[in-house]
């Protein structure tokens, strides 16, 4: 590799981690901004939960966080971003008086793990579903189609629901609700990593078969677009065997748009996974979301939207070093 | 609204292309499925709550009664119908649908065509603004605002949603205003010297429409699902307004997964998923005109291609042949037949 190119490499990527730096940014302002811009008084909810059974301190602490304050705006700011960068999150309100940044560590990785595990699949899955679907035009893959449009409408959470109640509750294959079996202590032990494993399968299955859609036919579209190129013909008319002109050749040049489409897909994806745990009670920063905002604990729905965000920017991130080793054009372009 | 009177003036304008344009839409079984199961939802969504047999929220009928000639989709636990419940949910959630689509499409054009006509500065801004929202996930920030709402019904969570749903609309006419912006007729426009103001909303916008038509309606299908989830999670209008959203929250609630009181929650899950069935399938159906080569092939030339040398080879010439000829623009000013992607015989 010439030093030319690693020098567009390293620019581009650049570029990218200050789109991403503003983005975290913008986020973090966002979530400063949203309860002190947004009608009613939350801290009337939240005191009450409390009724009395805390210090001054402590309330005056919650005031602050949710922006009733004397303090002028901007020197709120300032405050909030120094607590924020001591990876002070405030105090969660339903886990009291548990810190939102430890409740939400306790909760990160199963998600991360879940929808990680459960993403790659479907993108590995699908993608390949698509080559072979524009492949094969007019075979039986075709019948894919109509499908994946349905797939694709259908909210994730009601897939849950229906494998719930159906591979759950009728045929009683998998556990229907939690991360693992309740007796078991957390750790690295056989018994517990497949119960854990066992108890992931259902919320899984249900993230891959609602997103497989969409790689699957963009996949397609792009294969079909890359078949009818010259190079394809030419490719066969050489007389490569069919396998390799098939993924050599235009699978390997439809998939990089593929792989751009994923930051639009991620958000998307991730929305869908928090919703599909709550379905399966899973132990995940999702499941805490919905019982943050059951129980109106502000701090910690907060909390958990700036976690979810920013690991949403850095699983974009590695998406943009994958382009990048995928490319050849960013490292040509001068 | 300012929103329908632009979204009215994008249909209607440019009537002569848009008359070629309309027939060739028709001519996809797609498209025209997608319309036909769309247009039952907006009536059933008007029609609906006057049709539906019982007051969705009266309870004292028979508790968790399968269906029946009585109630057609049975009862929930606390004897409430569930066809009346679903028929007053198509109003609403349309309506939310409707409303989110609208203001979303509105803020989509006024920034998209912004940054893309005014270029420089203002469209560095515009488009870092547009594509912070396009990362961020959608769903999390949604929820954390309805979290601060409190109580109002459908509407404001409508408002909510088009706050975190403009950015992929905007994105697209972004791109759509920068390829118009340089076309002779709108150079012209300039030189005759019409007010920017004049030329955006006369010129511009009118022919964004097929895209501003297909944001809207991806909007649609994002609203009703977001509305769903939100409804599903409890953090919907509980007291009273019932969506599909809601109607699964109380299935939810009342463990109708684990009872297998399926006529529960099959119903609404399913209206939502035709929905959002219905408006991919028109979209689909306007891709595959724009580009034939989409398209799954016709059974006669399935047939024809199985007694040709091998299908591989077959697929491969098949589609090359399909495309020697320029890829038709976007705007479909020349309408392409939907058997352009056909191949010659071998």
């Amino acid at each position: 590799m010439n030093p030319r190119s690693v020098v567009t490499q390293v620019r581009f990527l650049f570029r990218r981690i200050g789109f991403y730096a503003v983005t975290a940014w913008a986020a973090i302002t966002m979530n400063f901004l949203i309860p002190r811009l947004m009608p009613g008084s939350p801290e009337n909810t939240v005191l009450s939960r409390f009724q009395g059974s805390v210090s001054q301190e402590q309330i005056d602490a919650v005031k602050a966080q949710l922006g009733v304050s004397d303090a002028s705006l901007l020197s709120q700011y300032g405050t909030y971003w120094k607590d924020l960068l001591s990876g002070d999150l405030g105090v969660s309100v339903s886990y009291f008086p548990g810190d939102v940044s430890e409740v939400i560590g306790q909760g990160v990785w199963w998600t991360v793990i879940l929808i990680g595990v459960a993403t790659l699949i479907s993108f590995v899955l699908g993608t390949f579903l698509g080559v072979l679907a524009a492949w094969k035009r007019g075979s039986r893959l075709d019948a894919l189609l109509p499908l994946t449009t349905f797939l694709s409408a259908v909210p994730y959470f009601w897939i849950a629901l229906v494998a719930l109640s159906v591979l759950g509750v009728e045929m009683g294959m998998f556990p229907i609700t939690g991360g693992y079996r309740p007796e078991l202590q957390v750790g690295w032990s056989a018994e517990f990593i497949s119960s854990a494993l066992s108890h992931s399968v259902l919320p899984a299955f249900t993230i891959i078969v609602s997103s497989i859609a969409g790689w699957l036919l963009g996949m397609r579209n792009m294969m079909l677009t890359t078949i009818s190129e010259d190079y394809v013909l030419v490719a066969e008319a050489k007389g490569l065997r069919t396998r390799r002109v098939m993924l050599a050749y235009a699978a390997r040049n439809a998939l990089l748009p593929n792989i751009s489409g994923f930051a639009m897909s991620l958000g998307f994806i991730v929305s869908g996974s928090i919703v599909t745990e709550t379905v399966f009670s899973y132990p995940g920063i999702g499941f805490l979301l919905f019982n943050a905002v059951l129980n109106n604990d502000y701090p910690l729905m907060q909390g958990i939207f700036l976690i979810i965000t920013l690991m949403v920017l850095f699983a974009n991130l590695i998406v943009d070093l994958c382009y990048v080793v995928l490319d050849p054009r960013i490292r040509q372009e001068a | 609204m300012a929103a329908t009177a632009t979204l009215a003036t994008a249909e209607t304008q440019p009537a002569p292309a848009r008359a070629r344009r309309g027939i060739p839409l028709l001519r996809s079984g797609k498209a025209v499925a997608g319309l036909v199961i769309f247009g039952t939802f907006v009536l059933l969504a008007v029609i609906g709550p006057w049709i539906a047999p019982h007051d969705p929220s009266k309870t004292g009928g028979p508790i968790l009664q399968s269906p029946s000639g009585e109630h057609l989709l049975g009862t929930t636990q606390s004897g409430q119908d569930i066809l009346s419940q679903v028929l007053e949910g198509a109003r609403t959630s349309m309506l939310v649908g409707l409303v989110a689509a609208t203001f979303a499409t509105a803020l989509a054009i006024l920034i998209g065509v912004t940054a893309g006509y005014v270029g420089g500065w203002v469209d560095d801004t515009l488009s870092m603004l547009t594509n912070i929202f396009l990362v961020i996930p959608a769903l999390p920030l949604t929820i954390v605002l309805t979290g601060y709402l409190e109580g109002g019904g459908w509407f404001p969570i409508a408002v909510v949603i088009s706050v975190t749903g403009w950015a992929f609309g905007a994105r697209l006419q972004r791109a759509q205003t920068l390829s118009l912006r340089n076309r002779d007729y709108i150079k012209a426009a300039k030189a005759i010297g019409e007010r920017p103001w004049r030329i955006v909303t006369v010129e511009l916008v009118p022919n964004l429409g097929a895209i501003i038509i297909s944001g809207f309606l991806f909007t649609f299908i994002f609203a009703i699902l977001t509305e769903a989830s939100l409804s599903f999670l409890g953090l919907g209008d509980l007291g009273g307004t019932w969506s599909w959203g809601t109607t699964l929250y109380w299935a939810q609630n009342s463990s109708a997964f684990t009872t297998g009181a399926w006529w529960w929650y099959i119903p609404p899950g399913l209206c939502i998923a035709l929905v959002g069935a219905s408006l991919s399938l028109v979209n689909f159906g306007a891709d595959e005109l724009m580009n034939p080569r989409l398209s799954p092939v016709a059974k006669r030339e399935r047939k024809r291609r199985r007694h040709a040398a091998g299908p591989v080879l077959g697929a491969a010439t098949g589609a090359a042949a399909g495309a020697d000829g320029p890829v038709p623009p976007a705007r479909g000013d020349a309408p392409v037949p939907a058997s352009a992607g056909k191949e010659p015989t071998p």
